[in-house]
């Protein structure tokens, strides 16, 4: 027995949820599935015409991953809420902040990472050209981070009130239109073969102001609803 | 050296006690008695620094416990209502990681060592989700076997869906604790002797 550092308690909050995910396989599947599925149906429902898919394709793709990260958050903290696991982290010796960095770091290995890996092959079916790949994982890569970090203030606030689902929805969203509207255009504009680093750019930005705000937003919504 | 001052406890619309003090030394132990919903667990989770007293103050070697939370937790062990058991872990992982969330690393012939002297050899392998729930209350009290270096025990209800051997095997880690200076708040409706340590007891709805 030693008292642990910094650096081996994260890594064991992390290792905990992809362990505990690995074991809820299908909990992590629906998200992705949800995913495919959504951004599958719109060729359908609106019109198999190349030059219209390739407009809305990025909309589509940043729409379809908003909804499934969503969707994912409500797991993220709710399940250690109920069984106590939430008290000891907040009672651990090292700072809750980190640990709530932890837990959001997994979440999005588990939702986020696999979005951002099978999204070049959604592009492709919507007839996105070659190049436009690259700049749509790279934006759902800088994207999906803010929106774990995000989405993770709301399932923080969110925790044992009734009705936790539909209350998520509407504090995250709006939240989540900064991320959206940047994302989008980091698409379209690789897309139509113009530079999309200055949306990149805002979005890298978006993600270090939610990797520095949204862990201390989190921590402290978690210690109000502890109390 | 714990201290509570003047603490002031409101849930909902609810006065459940005003201006409760104690001192509890080193190698003592505080037995918090009282029937349902008088606030033992209320004014466990306030001695901890989760719940915020509505007045007064908690101390624990003279600095406010919600001031100096790091240095506050890495003396505390507290066990809630709550097990703090994933059913999707085996025992042994869930004794391990229970044990990283609060600061302590132990490896996995402590942790084995630990289940066996509760019960449970053989079933470290096993997801805790097809444990009993005495079982399941057992991997959470895995804790107290290897939470030794930890001065501060706050306890609640430990002795829940536990049979007649496990509360014996908790109460001797008990008196054991308090016996090697380590100060325990206990809060329990089962009656139950600890011989040979100071007990102080604490009625509260009275």
């Amino acid at each position: 027995m030693k008292p642990l550092a910094l650096a081996p308690m994260f890594a064991s909050v992390v290792r905990r949820d992809l362990t505990l995910a690995l074991r809820r396989r299908s909990d992590a599947l629906t998200t992705f599935f949800f995913f495919v599925i959504v951004v599958s149906l719109f060729p359908m429902g609106i019109s198999p015409e190349p030059s219209i898919l390739r407009v809305i394709a990025p909309g589509v793709v940043w729409v379809a991953a908003l909804l499934a990260s969503m969707l994912a958050l409500m797991r993220l903290f709710a399940p250690d809420f109920d069984d106590g696991t939430l008290e000891q982290l907040a009672l651990s010796p090292q700072p809750l902040v980190l640990l709530v960095g932890a837990k959001v770091l997994a979440h999005w290995l588990v939702t986020g990472l696999p979005l951002v890996l099978t999204a070049p092959l959604l592009g492709l079916q919507f007839q996105l050209p070659e190049s436009a790949l690259g700049g749509m994982m790279l934006s759902l890569l800088l994207g999906t981070l803010c929106l774990s970090l995000i989405g993770a203030i709301g399932a923080a606030l969110t925790l044992g009130v009734r009705g936790a689902g539909a209350l998520l929805a509407l504090l995250v969203l709006p939240l989540y239109v900064p991320v959206l509207i940047f994302g989008a255009a980091a698409v379209s504009a690789s897309a139509e073969g113009m530079p999309a680093s200055g949306h990149l750019s805002v979005l890298g930005a978006l993600l270090l102001a939610a990797i520095v705000f949204g862990p201390l937003a989190s921590a402290a919504a978690v210690r109000i609803a502890l109390g | 050296m714990l201290d509570a001052a003047a603490l002031e406890c409101v849930r909902g619309q609810r006065r459940l006690f005003h201006r409760l003090s104690f001192s509890l030394p080193v190698g003592h132990m505080l037995w918090v008695l009282g029937p349902n919903g008088s606030g033992k667990t209320s004014l466990l989770r306030m001695l901890c620094g989760l719940l915020r007293p509505e007045a007064g103050k908690v101390r624990w070697k003279g600095e406010e416990v919600r001031a100096s939370s790091d240095s506050f937790h890495a003396d505390l062990l507290y066990l809630g209502h709550a097990p703090a058991v994933k059913g999707d872990l085996t025992s042994l992982e869930n004794v391990r990681f229970g044990l990283a969330q609060g600061g302590v690393g132990a490896d996995v012939h402590e942790a084995v060592a630990a289940l066996n002297e509760l019960g449970l050899a053989g079933r470290e392998r096993l997801l805790a989700r097809f444990l009993s729930a005495g079982q399941q209350r057992r991997v959470g009290l895995t804790r107290l076997v290897l939470g030794k270096s930890k001065p501060l025990w706050i306890l609640d209800e430990p002795f829940t869906a536990l049979d007649s051997q496990a509360v014996e095997l908790v109460q001797s880690h008990l008196t054991r604790h308090v016996m090697g200076g380590g100060s325990v708040v206990l809060a329990s409706h089962h009656d139950i002797g600890f011989a040979g340590i100071p007990v102080q007891r604490l009625q509260l709805g009275a």
